[in-house]
């Protein structure tokens, strides 16, 4: 007792457990720091085209590299529309895929169900580009722009929505591809909101005769109400920042004079990923770098609220009412 | 009277069982839906890609337009950035999943961390190859593959701290409790108790966070940018698959398009293997 050994391992343990946590605080600061960081730097790389449009260059669609003139209305539309058509299309086939996979599908599909609409989220989104572009477009110009075009043609107002060469590129293609993208994010929100009702609910309005459609439509959906949302909204924040396959099928085409779903237009991913390597520092690259701060608020509010929602649903799992 | 209501009864029956119908149909087309879109761009891929596979794709460099040549310099590229990147944003992201769940697991910083986390775990990827843009690429003048590399980590963390701390919270306490029992300092309960238990979910993390970034374009194009040589001069423009593909899908000529398919069909089954074998590694856990 009298000489303890040098070096002794409790006493040294203090100093590495110090240090350990210190390493895992300032981690967790790191993650902070990046996102400070993103902002600031965004901040800083877009100055001259803030300090020189201000908000109007939201309301603006000239975008003219050659006069130097520069407006991002043009691909802020484009990001929203494709956005909302994907939510369009992947909301009602989300919630579907949901109900099937809680509420109909005998156990044993479960899993290898779950896992194959899984994987759609896996696929890398440049593949997803390449098949739009080289095989789903063509189909989807042939199959139905093609028809809806004879239909429509003279039609004034709708005709408008369908004009356009049918070569498959533009608003509705980018949505649909969109909407396969984000299915599966949305769809496992969804499964999993559902899987938390207490089956005490569910039980008790099948004992009153509902049938399963009243179940899920009456019980289910209005408990897990803002889980289901905040779903959406994580899937609208995925569609929103979405590059490769955008950029792949929409066509990259500044204009805004015709509505039409099959007309080649740009989004804010898309005009990053093809003008922003080419672009000299400057104005251009100011502007470029505009838009993906104006992307990053928005994704960062649709995924606040998402996060949100979610929280919500969470907090009141397991209240007793 | 009574067999008027009866028949309104029976009606109404008829017709919630109808609406019923309905909609389990319904939910039934939309799970083919889902599947029918998966089923058609695997075939897709196989049948193109297998088409534009052969020794030369994965031994030669990328060639000039119409002339023969391969991917080998875009999948080592990709393979050398993948991999620092892995090694770059696991430690970080670990150390700081650790913190969430070992440390720090209800206060102010470790709320906001979480919740900073998610939106960086779906924020767009794109926006991240700017960031680095503006802090790397434009401070020293010149793409290179370690901008790339930068880029690729920033994303991995995300995804590693996600999985790290919900795994690390699946392990039970009692273990950590006997071994802080036996006189284990805190570092050490964790990276040989904790971390231990978890490893399998751990593992499946980063394996996850790996086909993430093996398929990522978008950081990629403004900061490693691409280049048509082999190199493994990270402090040059670096070849990448993702960005191949796009610059040689979006040309006009046909050999290049064939590479685009062979590297799609690679990149394809490379990412749903890594997500597959990470799912049967959980499954084995549990």
């Amino acid at each position: 007792m009298t000489n303890p050994p040098p070096g002794n391992a409790v006493r040294r343990s203090p100093l590495v457990d110090r240090l350990f946590g210190w390493a895992a605080q300032g981690a967790a600061w790191l993650t902070l720091g990046l996102l400070a960081g993103i902002l600031v730097s965004l901040v800083i790389g877009a100055w001259p085209a803030i300090s020189k449009y201000g908000l109007g260059f939201l309301t603006s669609s000239v975008w003219d590299p050659v006069k130097g003139e520069y407006g991002g209305l043009v691909m802020i539309y484009g990001t929203l529309a494709t956005s909302v058509i994907a939510l369009l299309i992947a909301v009602p086939v989300s919630f579907g895929i949901a109900l099937f996979l809680t509420e109909l599908s005998p156990a044993w599909l479960k899993r290898p169900l779950g896992t194959a609409i899984e994987l759609l989220a896996a696929v890398p989104s440049i593949v997803y580009g390449m098949w739009g572009l080289l095989v789903f477009g063509p189909i989807l110009a042939t199959y139905v722009q093609q028809p809806l075009q004879s239909l429509l043609g003279g039609v004034p107002y709708l005709g408008a929505l369908v004009s356009g060469p049918p070569v498959g590129i533009g608003i509705l293609s980018a949505g649909i591809i969109l909407a396969i993208m984000i299915i599966p994010f949305i769809a496992s929100v969804m499964r999993d909101v559902f899987e938390v009702t207490p089956v005490l609910l569910k039980e008790s309005a099948y004992g009153l005769g509902s049938t399963t459609w009243e179940v899920v439509s009456k019980v289910v959906l209005p408990y897990t109400k803002a889980g289901v949302i905040g779903g959406i909204m994580l899937g609208l924040g995925r569609a929103l920042g979405e590059t490769m396959a955008v950029t792949f099928v929409i066509g990259n085409f500044n204009q805004l004079d015709s509505l039409s779903l099959f007309q080649a237009a740009n989004s804010i991913t898309s005009a990053l990923a093809n003008e922003f390597a080419e672009a000299g520092e400057g104005l251009h690259q100011a502007a470029l770098i505009y838009l993906g701060l104006v992307l990053f608020f928005i994704t960062f509010v649709v995924l606040s609220l998402s996060k949100l929602l979610l929280a919500q649903l969470r907090k009141s799992e397991g209240v007793k009412t | 009277m009574s067999a008027v209501m009866q028949d309104a009864r029976l009606a109404k029956f008829a017709r919630r069982k109808r609406v019923n119908q309905i909609a389990l149909v319904l939910s039934l087309a939309a799970m083919s839906f889902g599947l029918f879109w998966l089923a058609w761009i695997l075939v897709e891929t196989i049948r193109l890609g297998i088409g534009g596979l052969s020794i030369a794709t994965l031994t030669q460099m990328t060639p000039a337009p119409n002339e023969a040549g391969g991917i080998a310099n875009a999948l080592y590229g990709s393979f050398l950035m993948v991999l620092l990147a892995t090694f770059v944003g696991t430690p970080v992201g670990i150390m700081a999943g650790i913190y969430l769940a070992e440390y720090n697991t209800k206060g102010m910083l470790a709320s906001v961390t979480r919740f900073v986390n998610d939106i960086l775990l779906s924020a767009p990827s794109i926006v991240i190859g700017l960031f680095v843009y503006t802090v790397v690429v434009s401070q020293f003048k010149s793409y290179s593959g370690w901008a790339g590399v930068l880029a690729l980590a920033l994303i991995v963390i995300p995804v590693v701290i996600r999985t790290t701390e919900n795994m690390l919270q699946l392990v039970p306490p009692g273990l950590r409790e006997a071994a802080y029992a036996l006189g284990a300092p805190k570092w050490k309960v964790i990276t040989s108790i904790t971390l231990r238990a978890a490893r399998a979910g751990v593992t499946t993390g980063v394996l996850l966070a790996v086909a993430r970034i093996a398929g990522e374009t978008a950081p990629l194009l403004f900061t490693a940018l691409n280049n048509q040589f082999w190199t493994s001069d990270l402090s040059q423009p670096m070849a990448s698959l993702p960005v191949t593909i796009f610059k040689f899908a979006l040309s006009p000529y046909e050999n290049w398009q064939q590479l685009a398919w062979a590297g799609v069909f690679l990149i394809t089954m490379a990412v749903l293997g890594l997500n597959i074998l990470a799912r049967v590694l959980t499954r084995a856990k549990n």
